[in-house]
C-alpha cells in the first residue's frame, strides 16, 4: 500500500481555488517531485500535507492514518522553506539537534547524529559556526542536514534551490538526490524548474492552477505529455497546432512547417482531418546546408536560420521554414563550417521525432 | 557624507543645548554653595536613610518591570498574531494608562479597589454584610499593580512591533520539527524576540525607577523613591546641594543601568528575517485560537478597569447617572480668570502634542539611525542618548528655568520649553522602538544611513519602509502619548492661555467639593479619549504595503 | 524660522505688561482682571507655576532676572526663607491701614498681606454618625484606641497644609515639655496615621467622604463651606465639619511682593493697591475659599459654614523660618523612618 494517499483534496482562499480536487499516492523511499508555474497550487499542497493549512475538503492519510486534526508537530514530517529558515540566535550544531532535542534524545546521542549529518551533507567540522558566517550553499546544506536529523517519515523541500546561483545549483541539485537516496526517506520536491525535477525526482506531478495535470516518471512525461502545457514545462520548444491528414501508414500532419510524417501513435480521439499540435523532439531533427545532398530518411523542409543561439557544446538554431520556425539543437561545429544567420538549410524531421497531441485541452 | 554628518550634529546640538546646558547649569548652581558639593555626596553616602532610598528604589523598579513584561507578553501576541474586530479600538485603549495623571489613576484604583470601591462593594452585596473586604489601597501591592498598569503598554506596544514583523517561518520550522506551540515560543521565537524585550524591559525599569506620583500617591511617603526625595529636598527643604548630590546619583545610575541594557541588547540582536506583516488570518482559526484571544481580551478589559471605575464616576452626579460633570466643564460659573473651555484645554493638548512628537521623531529617528551602524562604544552612545530618561524631572525643570532665561534663549513663558521637555522625554521612546527593527534587518543600513531626504530614496520607501513603518508609529503614538500625559513638566507651563488636559483637572482637585471632583474626572474621561482617538487616528497612517494591521 | 518662532513665542517685557506668578490654587474672576487692565492701560498675565514652594524655589533660582513682576502665594511659613534670600522689593501700601494687626505678615513690608485661612482637621458627619462617635475634642483622643487608623494627614515636607498642622501640634504640645510634639507624632504614628503626599491624595483618595477609609482628615476651615458650595446636588448643610480645637488649627496668611529686578514695578505697586481694595477682596473669597484680609469686606453667604476658630496656633513667621527644618527633620526621623 502507498505511504501517502490524497484524496480529492481541495483548498481555496477566499474564492481564489489554490489546490483543487487533488489525488496523488506515493511510496515509501520515492522522490517525488511537484512541477509547475509559480500560482499552480504546488506550495499550498505541501502546507496541506505538512498541517501547516487546513483543507477545505478531501483527506490526507499516512501509513493508512488519516491525518484530520494532527497537528504539524506531531506528524513527523519534515519540511525545508525556501528561505530556509535556519535559526539565527543557533549555532550550526543546535540548528541540525533542533528535531532531536525536541524529541527528548539525549545530548550525546544529539551531537553525534549531528556530526554524522554534517558529514554526509559535506559540512563536517561546521558544526560550531554560526549561522551568518555560512554561505549561500552551507546553507542549503545545513538546512537539508536538519530536516533530515529527526528521520522524518516524510520530507518536504519546497524549492529549496532557488536561490542559488546556477553553478551551485546544478551541483546540489545532485548532492540532494543522492543524499536522499542514500537515507532513504520519501521526499516530496517542489520546483518550478524542470531541469532540477528531471535531476531529483523519481516521479514529476504536473500542477496547473491548483489542479494536477499529470504524473510519472520524468522520461515518461516527455515522452507523453497529456497537454501542451506538460510539455511546454518540460521543456519541448517545438509545439505547432496543425491538422491531421492521415491516421496511419504513416501517420501524416499539415502544419505552418509542412507536412510531416508522424512516426508516434495518433490519439485515437483525433478524426482525419482534426487538430492536433504536433511536437517536434529538437534533437532528433538534423539540420544540412541546403547545397547538401539528403541521405536520411523523413520530412525534408527547406529554410532560412534566423537566429542562433550558442550553448557551449550545443548551438540551438532557430529556423524559419514554411509559415513557422523549427528550433533545431545541433552539436556547435568551429567557426569555419558554422552555420550563419541567413544560412538556407534543410532541415530533415524523421518520423520519429514527431508525436501528436490531441488539440483543445486543458 | 555631509547628510551623515547632519544626521550626527541635529541631535546632538538639539540635546547638547536644551539636556546638557539646563542640567549643568542646576547642578553648577545646587553645589555653588559648599565645596563642589563633596560634602554632600559624603553625607549621602553615609547616611543609611538615603541609601536605603536607594536601594527600595531599585528593587521595586526591578519587581514592577517582571509583573509588567509579565502581564505585556500575552498582550502582544495578540496584537502581533491575530486580527479581529475591534482591534484598533482595543490596541489604543490598553495605550490609554501610560497618559494618565497619577492623581487621576490613583482615584480610579480607589473607585476599583478603594474601600468603598466597586468591588467591594460587589464583595458585600453578592456574599453579605460580613465578608473580608480587600485591603490594598497604601499597600506595596498596589504600587507594583499601579506601575504595572502604567507601563504594560510600553512592552504591549514595542514588542507587539517587533513580533508582528517576525516571519512566522521561524514558528514554522520548529513545529515541522517537532516543537508544539509552548517549546517553539520558548526555544525559538522568545530568543528572537529578546531585542525588543530587552527595548521595553529598560523602559519600564527606568520609568518605574524615577516614578513618582504614583508610588506616592498610592501608598504615601513610606515609599518614596529618589525622585520623590530629590522634589522634597529641592522644593520643600531649600537644599539644593544635596538635592543635586541626589540627582547626580540618580544619573549615574540610571547611566550604568542604560549602558548595561544597551550591551545585552546590542549582543541579543542577530539579523533575522523582518518582513512585512502578511495577513495572518489566512489560517483558519481552530478553537483553541479563538479561546486564546478571547481570553487575553477579556484579561486586558480587566487590566484597564480602574479606567471604566472613573468613567463610571464621571458619568454619576447626584445618587444616578448624569452628564452635569460633563456640561458643568463647559460653564465658567464663577467667572474666573482661570477658566479654559475644555476646547481651548483640548486643542492646546493636542497641538503641543503633535509639536514635541515632531521633534521627537525627528531627533529618534536620527538617533535611532545612527546607533543601529556597528560601531564601537555603540552602547555608550546608546546609553547617552536616553539619558533624558533618567534624569530627575524637577532638577531638568529648574534647569531650563535658570539656563533659558536670556535671549535667545529666553523662553520662560513661552509654549516652547514645554513642547522642548516633552520631546525630550518622548525621543527614547523613538529610539527603543526604532533600534531593534534597524538591527534586525539585514544589510541596506549604509544606504539608510542617508536616510534624511538623501540617496537612495526609492530604496528606503520600497524596501526598508514597511518594515520599519510599524515601529516608527509605535515610536510616533509613545512620543504623542507623554505629551499628552505630561511627565512633570507642569511647572514649566506657565500662560493660562496654553493650559492643557492635566492642568485643567489638578485645577479642579485642588478644592473640595463634589462636583469639583465629578468635573475632574470628567475632564480625565475627555483625555482618555482624546488619546484614544488620537492613537487610532496615527494607527491609519500605516504603511499601506504593511498590510492587515 | 526656529529662530523666528523661538523670538515670537517669547514675549517681551513691556512697561505697561504687568506679570504676575502664583501658585495653583491663586484665583480670581476675569472681570477684576479686566477692571484693572482697563483703569491702567495695562495688560495682566498671570502665571501659575506649580505649588507655593515650587513657585518659590523658581523665584530665587530666577534671583536678579525675574520672569514675572510680582509674587503671589508667600505665607507665614515660607516668609523666612523667602526674606532670607531677598527675593522681593519692599512696599507699603496705603491700603495697609485697613488690615488688621493679626493679619499684618510682614513688618519689613517686603511682603503684603492679602488672604489667610485655617489648616484643621475636617471629619466625615455621615461616618462618625453611622458609628455613633463624635468628633474629638482634643488632639491627644486621635492617639487612642477609638480613633485609631482614622486619620489621614499631609506629610509636612511636601505640602503646605501639611506643614501648617505640623506647626500647630509645636504650639499645643510645646517642644521641651515631658509630653512635647513628637511624642504626640510617635503615637499617633503607632495608632495608625496615614501620611500622604499632597492634598489632594490624602482628600480625595483617603478621605471616606471620597471612598477611603479614613473620616479624619487635615484640611482648610473653608473646606465644609466648599463642600456645600460645590455639590453636587443641593444639600441643606455640608457633609463634611471642622474640628476646632485650641491652639490645634493654625493661622495661614498668605502674601504677594515685588520681586527685585522687576521691569513694570509701578505698576506693580498699583496692582497690589488694587489687591487690597474691596473689590478684590471680595472676589476672591468663593473662588480661593480664603478670607480677605481687608476689614471692611465681605464674604460670601455660604461662609457660614467656614467657622472661624478663636485661638489658632500662637507661633510667628519668624520663628517658623528659624525652626521649620529642625522641626521638618525631627517630624521626618519619628514618622517616617
Amino acid at each position: 500500500m502507498p505511504a501517502l494517499i490524497l484524496t480529492n483534496l481541495s483548498k481555496s482562499y477566499g474564492n481564489m481555488p489554490a489546490v483543487s480536487d487533488v489525488s496523488l499516492t506515493a511510496e515509501y523511499g520515492e522522490l517525488v517531485c511537484l512541477l509547475g508555474p509559480s500560482g499552480c497550487g504546488k506550495t499550498t499542497l505541501l502546507r496541506l500535507i505538512a498541517g501547516l493549512e487546513f483543507p477545505d475538503s478531501g483527506t490526507i492519510a499516512f501509513d493508512g492514518v488519516d491525518l484530520r486534526g494532527v497537528a504539524p508537530h506531531m506528524r513527523g514530517f519534515g519540511l525545508m522553506f525556501q528561505d530556509l529558515a535556519l535559526f539565527p540566535h543557533m549555532d550550526v550544531y543546535r540548528n541540525v539537534g533542533f528535531g532531536l532535542r525536541m524529541q527528548g534524545v539525549a545530548a550525546a546521542e544529539i551531537r553525534r547524529r549531528a556530526d554524522e549529518l554534517l558529514e554526509l551533507v559535506d559540512l563536517a567540522g561546521f558544526g560550531d559556526r554560526k549561522v551568518h558566517e555560512l554561505s549561500g550553499g552551507e546553507r542549503q546544506r545545513v538546512a537539508l542536514a536538519r530536516s533530515l536529523a529527526p528521520e522524518p517519515k516524510l520530507l518536504m523541500l519546497d524549492e529549496p534551490l532557488g536561490s542559488l546561483d546556477r553553478v551551485l545549483r546544478e551541483s546540489l541539485q545532485s548532492e540532494v538526490r543522492s543524499i536522499l537516496k542514500e537515507v532513504g526517506v520519501m521526499a516530496i520536491h517542489v520546483t518550478h524548474d524542470r531541469e532540477e525535477a528531471y535531476a531529483i525526482a523519481d516521479t514529476i506531478v504536473m500542477m496547473d492552477r491548483g489542479s494536477l495535470v499529470q504524473a510519472g516518471s520524468p522520461e515518461a512525461l516527455y515522452k507523453d505529455p497529456a497537454n501542451e502545457l506538460v510539455a511546454r514545462s518540460l521543456g519541448v520548444r517545438n509545439i505547432v497546432s496543425g491538422t491531421l491528414a492521415r491516421a496511419d501508414g504513416p501517420a501524416q500532419v499539415v502544419c505552418a512547417l509542412g507536412t510531416l510524417a508522424v512516426g508516434w501513435p495518433v490519439p485515437s480521439e483525433v478524426p482525419v482531418g482534426g487538430d492536433v499540435l504536433a511536437l517536434i523532439d529538437e534533437r532528433t531533427v538534423s539540420v544540412i546546408p541546403a547545397r547538401d545532398a539528403i541521405t536520411s530518411a523523413g520530412s525534408t523542409l527547406a529554410g532560412t536560420i534566423t537566429a542562433r543561439e550558442f550553448r557551449g557544446g550545443e548551438s540551438a538554431l532557430h529556423v524559419s521554414v514554411g509559415d513557422g520556425t523549427i528550433v533545431c539543437l545541433v552539436v556547435s561545429r568551429d567557426a569555419g563550417t558554422a552555420a550563419q544567420v541567413g544560412d538556407e538549410v534543410s532541415v530533415v524531421v524523421p518520423p520519429e521525432a514527431v508525436r501528436l497531441l490531441a488539440r483543445g485541452g486543458p | 557624507m555631509t547628510a551623515s554628518r547632519l544626521l550626527i550634529l541635529g541631535p546632538v546640538a538639539f540635546l547638547a543645548v536644551f539636556f546638557l546646558y539646563p542640567l549643568v547649569a542646576i547642578l553648577a548652581r545646587s553645589f555653588s554653595g559648599g565645596a563642589l558639593g563633596l560634602e554632600s555626596f559624603s553625607g549621602l553616602l553615609g547616611d543609611s536613610y538615603y541609601l536605603g532610598r536607594i536601594w527600595f528604589t531599585t528593587w521595586q523598579a526591578a519587581l514592577s518591570t517582571l509583573l509588567t513584561m509579565v502581564l505585556g507578553l500575552p498582550a502582544a501576541y495578540l496584537f502581533a498574531r491575530h486580527e479581529f474586530p475591534g482591534k484598533t479600538v482595543l490596541k489604543a485603549l490598553t495605550t490609554l494608562p501610560f497618559i494618565m495623571p497619577t492623581i487621576v489613576v490613583a482615584m480610579g484604583f480607589i473607585a476599583l479597589l478603594g474601600p468603598q470601591g466597586l468591588v467591594n462593594t460587589a464583595l458585600t452585596g453578592l456574599l453579605g454584610p460580613d465578608t473580608p473586604q480587600v485591603r490594598l489601597t497604601n499597600t506595596l501591592v498596589i504600587i507594583f499593580m499601579a506601575h504595572a498598569f502604567y507601563n504594560y503598554a510600553i512592552v504591549v506596544r514595542i514588542v507587539s512591533a517587533f513580533w508582528a514583523n517576525l516571519t512566522p517561518r521561524f514558528g514554522e520550522s520548529a513545529a515541522m520539527l517537532g516543537a508544539g506551540r509552548v517549546r517553539t515560543f520558548f526555544h525559538v521565537t522568545l530568543p528572537l524576540l529578546l531585542p525588543s524585550l530587552w527595548s521595553s524591559a529598560v523602559l519600564v525599569f527606568v520609568f518605574s525607577f524615577t516614578s513618582f506620583g504614583v508610588v506616592l500617591v498610592l501608598g504615601g511617603p513610606r515609599f518614596a523613591t529618589l525622585e520623590v526625595e530629590i522634589y522634597q529636598l529641592t522644593v520643600k527643604l531649600f537644599r539644593l546641594e544635596l538635592a543635586g548630590a541626589l540627582a547626580m546619583v540618580q544619573l549615574v545610575f540610571t547611566y550604568v543601568v542604560l549602558l548595561v541594557y544597551a550591551r545585552l541588547q546590542e549582543r541579543s540582536t542577530v539579523t533575522i528575517t523582518l518582513v512585512p506583516h502578511e495577513a495572518v488570518t489566512r489560517r483558519k482559526k481552530s478553537w483553541r485560537d479563538m479561546l486564546v484571544v478571547t481570553g487575553i481580551v477579556v484579561a486586558l478589559l480587566i487590566v484597564l478597569s480602574p479606567l471604566w471605575a472613573l468613567v463610571e464616576r464621571a458619568a454619576t452626579a447626584g445618587g444616578g447617572y448624569s452628564t452635569a460633570n460633563f456640561t458643568g466643564l463647559f460653564v465658567n460659573e464663577s467667572g474666573s480668570y482661570f477658566y479654559a473651555s475644555p476646547f481651548r484645554v483640548i486643542w492646546n493638548s493636542i497641538r503641543f502634542a503633535l509639536a514635541s512628537m515632531t521633534i521627537a521623531m525627528l531627533v529618534g529617528t536620527a538617533v535611532a539611525y545612527l546607533l543601529a551602524r556597528p560601531r564601537r562604544r555603540a552602547s555608550a552612545l546608546d546609553a547617552l542618548f536616553m539619558m533624558p530618561l533618567g534624569v530627575s524631572a524637577v532638577t531638568l525643570g529648574f534647569g531650563f528655568l535658570i539656563a533659558l532665561n536670556r535671549p535667545p534663549l529666553d523662553l520662560r513663558g513661552s509654549w516652547l520649553i514645554l513642547v522642548i521637555a516633552h520631546s525630550l522625554v518622548a525621543y527614547p521612546f523613538v529610539i527603543r522602538s526604532l533600534l531593534p527593527v534597524l538591527r534586525g534587518m539585514p544589510g541596506h543600513l549604509k544606504e539608510s544611513a542617508a536616510m534624511l531626504g538623501a540617496t537612495p530614496l526609492s530604496v528606503f520607501i520600497h524596501i526598508e519602509l514597511p518594515i520599519v513603518a510599524r515601529a516608527l508609529l509605535v515610536g510616533a503614538t509613545f512620543a504623542f502619548a507623554v505629551s499628552m500625559g505630561e511627565f512633570g513638566a507642569s511647572m514649566l507651563l506657565v500662560r493660562p492661555e496654553f493650559a492643557t488636559i492635566p492642568v485643567a483637572i489638578f485645577r479642579l482637585l485642588s478644592q473640595p467639593g463634589a462636583s469639583n471632583l465629578g468635573q475632574a474626572l470628567a475632564m480625565s474621561s475627555l483625555l482618555m479619549a482624546v488619546v484614544a482617538l488620537g492613537f487610532v487616528v496615527i494607527e491609519r497612517f500605516r504603511y499601506r504595503e504593511v498590510g492587515g494591521f | 524660522m526656529l529662530v523666528a518662532m523661538i523670538t515670537v513665542a517669547c514675549g517681551g517685557d513691556e512697561d505697561n505688561e504687568l506679570v504676575i506668578m502664583s501658585h495653583d490654587s491663586f484665583n480670581i474672576s476675569d472681570e477684576v482682571i479686566q477692571e484693572f487692565e482697563q483703569a491702567n492701560d495695562a495688560t495682566i498675565v498671570i502665571q501659575q507655576a506649580g505649588d507655593a514652594g515650587e513657585a518659590l524655589v523658581r523665584a530665587i533660582l530666577e534671583k536678579g532676572n525675574p520672569s514675572a513682576d510680582l509674587l503671589y502665594g508667600i505665607d507665614n511659613t515660607y516668609l523666612g526663607r523667602a526674606l532670607d534670600e531677598e527675593i522681593f522689593d519692599t512696599y507699603k501700601s496705603d491700603l495697609l491701614d485697613l488690615v488688621p494687626d493679626k493679619y499684618r505678615l510682614d513688618a519689613s513690608n517686603h511682603v503684603t498681606p492679602i488672604d489667610y485661612g485655617y489648616v484643621n482637621l475636617n471629619y466625615d458627619v455621615a461616618f462618625l454618625a453611622a458609628n455613633n462617635m463624635s468628633p474629638p475634642t482634643t488632639l491627644e483622643e486621635l492617639t487612642g484606641p477609638d480613633w485609631a487608623g482614622s486619620l489621614v494627614v499631609e506629610n509636612p515636607a511636601t505640602s503646605s497644609p501639611g506643614l501648617a498642622f505640623l506647626i500647630a501640634t509645636v504650639s499645643y504640645f510645646g517642644e521641651d515639655d515631658d509630653y512635647d510634639y513628637l511624642d504626640f507624632w510617635a503615637d499617633l504614628k503607632a495608632n495608625d496615621v496615614l501620611v500622604k503626599d499632597g492634598w489632594s491624595d490624602a482628600y480625595y483618595t483617603d478621605f471616606t467622604h471620597y471612598g477611603g477609609d479614613r473620616p479624619l482628615v487635615v484640611s482648610y476651615a473653608t473646606s465644609p463651606a466648599a463642600e456645600f458650595f460645590f455639590s453636587a446636588d443641593p444639600i441643606d448643610a455640608p457633609p463634611t465639619a471642622n474640628i476646632l480645637i485650641d491652639k490645634a488649627t493654625f493661622l495661614q496668611i498668605e502674601g504677594i511682593g515685588i520681586l527685585k529686578g522687576a521691569n513694570s514695578t509701578n505698576l506693580a505697586k498699583k496692582f497690589i493697591d488694587f489687591a487690597l481694595d474691596t473689590r478684590f477682596q471680595e472676589d476672591f473669597p468663593d473662588k480661593m475659599f480664603v478670607y480677605p484680609v481687608n476689614r471692611n469686606a465681605s464674604t460670601p453667604d455660604f461662609f457660614v459654614w467656614a467657622e472661624q476658630p478663636k485661638y489658632p496656633a500662637d507661633i510667628g513667621a519668624a520663628e517658623i523660618g528659624e525652626k521649620r527644618e529642625a522641626w521638618l527633620q525631627a517630624w521626618t526621623e519619628v514618622v517616617l523612618r
